[in-house]
């Protein structure tokens, strides 16, 4: 599984760097053949490479204490004993750390469920796994401003325990049907 | 540079001192994974930067606001939304594109669905999910995160 994963990333590696060859080539194309747009491309390429190179690697650093001093284990182990509303606010903030990508989380999430966790948590944790990492919101903020970011993030919040409540209820009431059948 | 970044890079700085004090080891350890996850994410980075310097190059505002713009609507939503969903770039790099298409005349509501569904939704982690939670679960998840994106890019619409 490790090694599929290893290979996987090196293989996406390759398609990224073709890609970007594929793109390099295509935009020297269209800027050969329009001259008058290379302005504007060349001065929007270089504001958005300068406020990437400014705040990437902070993020990455972040990312990356996060991913060492927070392990899976320590997660797995607040998340499976709470519940109730305490319990929905320990999984937001428990997914909400940035310590890798969402399919490092569904094993974990699949490990817990058996352990007896209740299925709206796992949710709420599985969603802000995928979209409330706090590095992410970082560059939200950076590009995006305040008010974009916390309300995105605010609704996000809320819509998801409503989700993750709804599905609860949806998977516990096909499972009783099943029993009684 | 501005306040963000300024405020992104102290909180960086601090906590890897943080961590060099705490243990050395565990330290060069952390950085060794960030640099690993930036030079992966590198050509993506130069891809998507050079996407956005295009599409603002050539793209003339009013066609991207004819097709993600206010007079859209409900179908630009969806379509962005559904965009988002199927794509796979990653997270960290769909705001500076986001941002970029704002410049360029798309609405909120469209922006904040394609963030979301990118986000939220995974086609090509899908069959793992399913693998790992079930068939029930996953598609689940991933169908009312589509409606509640929608939802969310909508109310966001009305209020900013």
């Amino acid at each position: 599984m490790r090694e599929d994963l290893k290979k996987k990333q090196k293989r996406g590696m390759i398609r990224d760097w073709i890609l970007l060859g594929i793109i390099l080539i295509i935009a020297i194309i269209l800027l050969t053949i329009f001259p008058d747009k290379n302005e504007a491309v060349t001065n929007t390429v270089w504001d958005y490479l300068v406020e990437m190179v400014f705040i990437l690697p902070a993020v990455m650093i972040l990312l990356g204490l996060f991913a060492v001093w927070v392990s899976n284990e320590m997660i797995m182990k607040y998340l499976g004993k709470t519940s109730g509303v305490r319990g929905i606010f320990l999984a937001i903030i428990l997914g909400a750390l940035p310590t890798g990508p969402l399919y490092i989380a569904f094993p974990m999430a699949a490990v817990l469920l058996k352990k007896g966790a209740k299925i709206s948590n796992i949710i709420v944790f599985l969603s802000a796994w995928a979209c409330i990492k706090i590095p992410q919101e970082m560059v939200e903020l950076q590009f995006l401003g305040v008010q974009f970011m916390l309300l995105r993030l605010s609704l996000t919040i809320i819509l998801v325990i409503i989700m993750a409540v709804l599905i609860e209820k949806i998977i516990e009431w096909s499972e009783g049907k099943a029993a009684t059948m | 540079m501005n306040a963000t970044a300024i405020v992104i890079n102290v909180i960086a700085v601090a906590a890897l001192l943080m961590a060099f004090i705490k243990d050395r080891k565990k330290a060069i350890k952390s950085l060794k994974i960030a640099g690993k996850s930036f030079i992966r994410m590198l050509p993506m980075v130069f891809i998507i930067i050079i996407i956005i310097g295009l599409l603002l190059g050539f793209v003339p505002p009013d066609q991207i606001s004819k097709f993600v713009g206010e007079q859209s609507g409900m179908t630009g939503v969806l379509i962005v939304g559904a965009a988002g969903a199927v794509l796979h770039i990653p997270a960290l790099l769909s705001f500076p594109l986001a941002s970029s298409l704002l410049e360029e005349g798309a609405s909120v509501s469209a922006v904040a669905a394609f963030i979301t569904t990118l986000t939220m939704i995974g086609t090509i982690t899908l069959p793992l999910e399913i693998k790992e939670l079930g068939k029930k679960m996953a598609i689940l998840r991933n169908g009312i995160s589509f409606v509640i994106a929608i939802i969310i890019a909508l109310i966001m619409g009305v209020i900013l």
